[in-house]
């Protein structure tokens, strides 16, 4: 995709690849290779939400960690705020950290059992020696304070909090070094419904407070339409549809997108809606189908075999409205 | 050890099985009395008392275990015995635990080519037989000293240890506390000390119990082949080899210290094998199944 004509952006991502090589069999020696993330390309504004969905292995929290080099990406590039990631290395790259974050699914893997509440806010200050004895102290409470946890909780172990009140602490953790953006890899997912709207609208507030930009990733799409700006939909490795949330949610292009939209349950028992049901399996990242990868699973009318050739190409079919499918006009 | 250390002993006490307490306290009973053997062994250390009268009497009041065929007091020779036996081997354990852990960490969160070089490196060494590599040394290191000794038992000692621990590091490598940390900025060092060691240690604590039980039986194994400790000291392997050639005499002095070496050792596995119980599945970090339900309060 060309990136829109707007300032310049925070995070600019282009043909990212990510493939894992799998070695089989010992005397007969197979590699496969699984194209976890196959040629992803997307900007984030400062200050932008960009929400990324997909189903489970289509390679949207690999991308993530691509992004952030805690995985090699394979090829392709990362700018963030003008500076090439991928060229850093070992200290230049820990400084750059200081600058982008993540937050993790699950709350439970995703604190250091044997660390006090405290001690994991504090990890990121020691680190990069924002703080030190009393003020890093002051500056954990704070922290807490401000992800809605008690200061007194710092002296705690993360198993005596519930899932919500870690995934707080892990945002605490991830503030706690000042970054401007942050990679939310399904921060709800593993949280009851009741405590997800609560975690969503804490990085909501955040947001707006620090100015942060979001990779927000979710497999729900109601979760995203809440929080995000943007909005790109992955399959098998791929983005197919880049989108405003508002138009992406109205007016949905991909027939796969309609496909997951029709799958969000709508809080209305009498509203009449048109389910699209998709058949078979997403096939395996290891081999993928030829032209469009979603072509097998494709309910498009016009669907012929051209796309089981072609690979469709990331286009602006309407302004802002990106979409990967030979099918939809240009003019959308 | 953190309050938390104190406090998670503390539940592991009460999930002990009593066999496991008993063996606790067998452990317990051997050590203090090892520690006190100054003041309740009923002679001096060594002290031949009437070698011409008093060898190999049968246990009495005077004698509880008997005399050896030097009229030495075996009561107080087990005494004594039990400082050098428990002592190598705790302190065997403690370098073969500490090599091992840090080589496994290392290994383990390296990974790759680091990895497989480091375990390639242990498969070589552990390829010769433990006891093979020690006779080798100590057939020519001959008195050896007691630090060399503890040194040489716990260097060859350490694999075991190494591929638990990397096997653990490696698993730990993956989970989002580490990521988060590497996301954070914190070096491998730091990774290694902070996130890795600390959640590490339970399997490591279990391994190291169980491993001081073989250890005094490999002890045990070089007095008895007259390559372990020498005298003026004494080690309970040293004075069952001492008497077995006149067991049919003079039974009580290799009764004892072989039975001091038996109940031992199996108090170590016992409470080895218990702790495995009880501090296992929880140490694996944050281990889902376990957690409380959770509620709903955010």
């Amino acid at each position: 995709m060309s990136a829109p004509a707007r300032p310049a952006p925070l995070l600019q991502v282009r043909d990212l690849r990510k493939h894992f090589t799998r070695t089989r069999g010992v005397v007969r020696r197979e590699h496969e290779v699984v194209r976890a993330v196959d040629g992803v390309s997307f900007d984030v504004m400062p200050g932008e939400t960009l929400g990324l969905v997909g189903e489970s292995g289509c390679g949207k929290t690999t991308t993530g960690r691509a992004i952030l080099r805690l995985v090699e990406p394979t090829s392709g590039s990362v700018h963030f705020d003008g500076r090439d990631l991928l060229a850093l290395r070992g200290g230049d790259l820990r400084r750059m950290r200081r600058r982008m974050q993540i937050v993790f699914q699950d709350p439970f893997s995703s604190l250091n059992p044997r660390m006090t509440v405290g001690a994991i806010v504090r990890e990121g200050l020691t680190i990069h020696r924002l703080a030190e004895g009393e003020a890093a102290d002051r500056r954990v409470r704070q922290l807490l304070e401000e992800v809605g946890l008690r200061p007194e909780y710092a002296g705690r172990y993360p198993h005596e909090f519930s899932g919500g009140q870690r995934q707080r602490v892990g945002i605490a953790r991830a503030l706690s070094v000042e970054p401007s953006f942050i990679v939310c890899d399904e921060p709800v997912s593993a949280l009851d419904v009741s405590v997800q709207a609560q975690v969503v609208n804490l990085l909501a507030d955040l947001r707006r407070e620090r100015q942060l930009a979001y990779l927000f990733i979710a497999h729900d799409l109601a979760v995203v339409e809440h929080i995000a700006d943007r909005v790109a939909v992955m399959y098998l490795g791929h983005i197919v549809e880049l989108a405003r949330a508002r138009d992406l949610y109205r007016e949905p292009l991909m027939p796969y997108t309609r496909a997951l939209l029709s799958a969000v349950p709508v809080p209305d028992p009498g509203a009449a809606r048109e389910r699209i049901i998709l058949h078979g399996d997403v096939p395996s990242p290891a081999h993928p189908p030829s032209g469009c990868v979603f072509h097998p699973r494709c309910q498009h009318p016009a669907k012929d075999a051209a796309c089981t050739q072609v690979v469709p190409p990331l286009e602006e079919k309407a302004p802002g409205h990106f979409a990967a499918c030979i099918k939809v006009p240009a003019g959308a | 050890m953190s309050a938390d250390g104190v406090d998670r002993a503390r539940r592991a006490w009460a999930r002990l099985s009593p066999g496991a307490r008993a063996a606790a306290g067998v452990i317990a009973v051997f050590a203090l009395a090892s520690l006190l053997a100054p003041w309740l062994a009923p002679y001096r250390v060594g002290q031949q008392i009437d070698i011409v009268h008093l060898a190999s009497l049968p246990p009495s009041w005077a004698h509880p275990f008997g005399t050896d065929r030097y009229s030495r007091d075996v009561f107080t020779r087990i005494l004594y015995g039990g400082r050098v036996s428990l002592s190598i081997a705790t302190l065997a354990v403690v370098v073969s635990a500490t090599v091992g852990t840090l080589y496994g960490a290392v290994a383990g969160y390296a990974g790759g080519a680091v990895d497989t070089v480091m375990m390639r490196v242990i498969d070589a060494l552990l390829s010769v037989p433990r006891v093979l590599m020690l006779i080798a040394v100590l057939a020519l290191w001959s008195p050896v000293p007691v630090a060399a000794l503890v040194l040489l038992i716990g260097l060859t000692g350490w694999f075991d240890i190494a591929r638990l621990v990397r096997a653990q590091a490696l698993a730990l490598r993956e989970r989002e506390f580490v990521v988060a940390a590497r996301a954070l900025g914190a070096g491998p060092a730091r990774i290694v000390r902070r996130h890795v060691l600390p959640n590490v240690l339970g399997p490591v604590i279990v391994a190291g119990a169980l491993a001081v039980g073989n250890v005094i039986v490999l002890e045990a194994g070089l007095s008895f082949l007259g390559i372990g400790v020498h005298e003026p000291l004494a080690s309970w392997g040293m004075m069952f080899q001492d008497a077995t050639d006149q067991f049919v005499s003079a039974w009580w002095a290799v009764i004892f210290p072989g039975a001091a070496i038996v109940a031992t050792v199996l108090a170590f596995n016992t409470l080895g094998d218990a702790l495995r119980d009880v501090l296992d599945p929880r140490q694996l970090p944050g281990h889902a199944a376990l957690e409380p339900p959770e509620t709903a309060h955010g």
